[in-house]
């Protein structure tokens, strides 16, 4: 078996999140150093608050400030944090009911070992130096020596400049692998060949390659040669540039069914004026120097194919 | 209502990595082997519904490739569900209880080898106020552990005995990822060590179900799904009592797990079940399910080896629902109860309750 290809892969993206009128004012009050819950109509105060009831799905919105300092409910020790969690050395997890809550807010707190933390212990809310308006305002919880609540300001949830949306960046890292059929294709296109597989029942030859007949469900082994020349079988005109292609518009993307295959592949037509390209054109792969696969398809010259030759793979 | 039985399972052996095959490369002996056992080709089965995410491999719609394994031409009836094959199997049941088919495939995959899957999962999470932390599964079930501890449920020597219970059963799969004697190991986030927690690794499930005199034609004794439910609480951790389960009781009820076998209702109690295939992939959540079904030591637990010895993300509670079939098509189990799991700290649960004919 050919060596399966392995390559990094990273999924990063800003997701921009708009805020309800309740996780408005919570984020905001966080900003402002108030920790703010929301009261459910059977007196019980929620912190994190939510817009609706957990038991009843009423619509909430009486926000009553609360106290930035709570007692631990379950903890969890953590001695190796991991990228993006909230402090870089070890810490523990930590749910903490605040004081005037009835609920429990998920943050780190800062202790020097597990034998520091315990259910029960009192804790307090250690403010970022800089605040946003995010639950990361709060940069952890830190030990508290009192028993009595903090005092209250009387927030309202009333701000100046409300917080209405957030910022959450998210970023997995992947080591991806296309598996056996997709690599030995992979491969081959580096070699400037292309390569497909036969399926053992319809036989009909699949390129690129995916692992199995999508027709009969049976994996495909046979390996194939086909090409390098194939026939347009389809086509657009692309009019609009995508962010970051140097290629210029107005291009031509097609289907080319090549030669041996039973299953058209995409990729961009050159070499020939975009009003020129037609179904049944001739053409054959353009790889540029050191690519791992063709940059586009060019015409090769030959008469045009007849219709009946591709109308099966249109 | 018709009677819907399951009357075929195959999984995959259950590895760290399997990165010489694709999804569908992984999934395709699967599916071809429920076909074989039943006799059944593509073209039969009326209903198709299948179980994955995308997070997990880090590509978009790779269920439809996946599709190419099932051999979707001439067209077929299709469904997926971003989730376990649990809530796919749950799909079918309603599609052949409707009477829209009488056959139905249902698969599963994941594969977590080229993510960390620790981190994958925070991105289920409610990304207002817990995402931004990044809080990874092995935390959240560590404070539920913890909560457990407290409250005198359980101690950490407890829970290292439901790890070696679960390794030991496993013994006899030859498709766990983890088997026999199993170092309990360090802290992962304590209280839980490595021995509390699921392997890391990629698999595949695949069941049919089928109907009435159907099912009785493809399988010599049917496991007949007699009752099937699934329930969700509060998103908020800090809402939730983590030492107890309700959700899954509520389940449980609701498919008639703690009422007698079929026919003779209405004793209440402890379930009336010889075994219980548990989705918990900590040691912890052992604890909670037990509490929450109220099952004592009659009941078989986890003969598989649950999923603390194969953790194939998104297949894992579809294989649940398929080993507790398999002993009632094996005259292992007269009634079975199996439940899936979603989410943080059992978020969702879904519970079928199983049967086979009498002897």
């Amino acid at each position: 078996m050919p060596e399966v290809l392995k390559a990094p892969l990273t999924l990063e993206f800003p997701f921009t999140r708009s805020l309800g009128p309740v996780q408005s004012a919570f984020l905001t009050g966080l900003r402002e150093r108030v920790v703010l819950g929301v009261r459910t109509t059977d007196g019980r105060t929620l912190v994190p608050p939510v817009e609706y009831d957990p038991v009843t799905a009423e619509e909430i919105r009486d926000l009553v400030e609360v106290a930035p300092t709570g007692t631990v409910t379950t903890w969890a020790w953590n001695h190796a944090p991991r990228r993006g969690q909230p402090l870089g050395t070890p810490f523990a997890w930590a749910l903490v009911r605040l004081d005037g809550a009835d609920t429990a807010l998920l943050h780190a707190l800062d202790v020097p070992g597990p034998d520091a933390v315990h259910t029960g212990m009192r804790v307090r809310v250690r403010w970022a130096e800089e605040r946003t308006g995010a639950i990361t305002d709060i940069a952890c919880f830190e030990p508290f020596d009192g028993h009595a609540p903090a005092e209250l300001a009387g927030c309202s949830g009333e701000f100046e400049d409300m917080v209405t949306g957030i910022v959450a960046p998210a970023r997995l890292d992947y080591t991806y692998s296309p598996g056996r059929a997709q690599s030995a294709y992979i491969k081959a296109l580096s070699e400037h060949r292309n390569v497909g597989e036969r399926c053992p029942s319809c036989r009909k030859v699949y390129v690129p390659p995916r692992g199995a007949c999508p027709t009969c469900g049976v994996a495909t082994l046979e390996q194939v040669e086909v090409g390098p020349h194939g026939t347009v079988t389809t086509f657009c005109i692309v009019n609009i540039k995508a962010k970051n292609l140097d290629i210029e518009v107005p291009y031509v993307y097609g289907h080319i069914a090549l030669d041996g295959a039973d299953l058209a592949l995409h990729g961009r037509i050159g070499g020939i004026p975009y009003d020129q390209v037609r179904m049944g054109l001739r053409v054959e792969p353009v790889w540029t120097e050191g690519s791992r696969f063709p940059d586009h398809y060019r015409p090769t010259g030959e008469a045009d194919a007849d219709y009946d030759t591709y109308r099966e793979l249109l | 209502m018709r009677d819907i039985a399951l009357v075929a399972f195959a999984q995959t052996d259950h590895r760290r990595t399997s990165d010489e095959h694709s999804e569908v490369e992984m999934l395709m002996p699967v599916l071809h082997q429920v076909l074989d056992r039943t006799g059944l080709k593509t073209a039969d089965i009326g209903f198709t519904c299948s179980g994955s995410s995308d997070y997990l491999a880090g590509r978009a719609f790779s269920f439809t490739l996946a599709l190419d394994g099932v051999g979707a031409w001439p067209p077929i009836s299709e469904s997926h569900v971003e989730m376990d094959g649990a809530w796919a199997l749950y799909e079918a049941w309603t599609k052949l209880l409707a009477g829209d088919a009488d056959t139905a495939l249902v698969y599963a995959y994941g594969k977590s080898s080229p993510g960390s899957v620790r981190d994958v999962l925070t991105r289920q999470l409610d990304p207002y106020y817990v995402a931004p932390l990044w809080p990874d599964s092995v935390a959240l079930a560590a404070l539920q552990a913890q909560a457990l501890i407290d409250a005198g449920h359980t101690d950490e020597p407890a829970l290292a005995g439901v790890a070696a219970r679960s390794r030991r059963d496993a013994a006899d799969n030859s498709h766990a990822q983890l088997r026999g004697s199993v170092p309990h190991g360090d802290y992962l986030v304590r209280p839980l060590r490595t021995g509390d927690c699921p392997p890391i690794g990629d698999g595949a499930a695949a069941v049919i179900l089928a109907a009435g005199d159907r099912a009785r034609e493809l399988c010599e004794r049917p496991a007949w799904i007699r009752g099937i439910d699934h329930r969700i609480e509060a998103h908020g951790l800090g809402v939730r009592d983590l030492t107890d389960s309700p959700s899954t009781r509520l389940a449980a009820e609701k498919a008639g797990a703690f009422e007698l076998p079929h026919g003779l209702k209405g004793m209440g109690g402890a379930p009336t079940v010889d075994t219980a295939e548990l989705h918990a992939p900590f040691t912890s959540q052992e604890v909670v399910l037990r509490k929450a079904l109220r099952l004592d030591d009659s009941v078989r637990v986890n003969p598989s080896g649950g999923a603390l010895a194969a953790n194939p993300i998104m297949a894992a509670g579809l294989i649940r629902i398929g080993e507790a079939a398999a002993r009632i098509h094996r005259g292992e189990s007269d009634r079975a109860l199996a439940h899936a799991t979603s989410g943080p700290c059992l978020q969702q649960n879904l519970v079928a309750v199983l049967e086979g004919d009498p002897r």
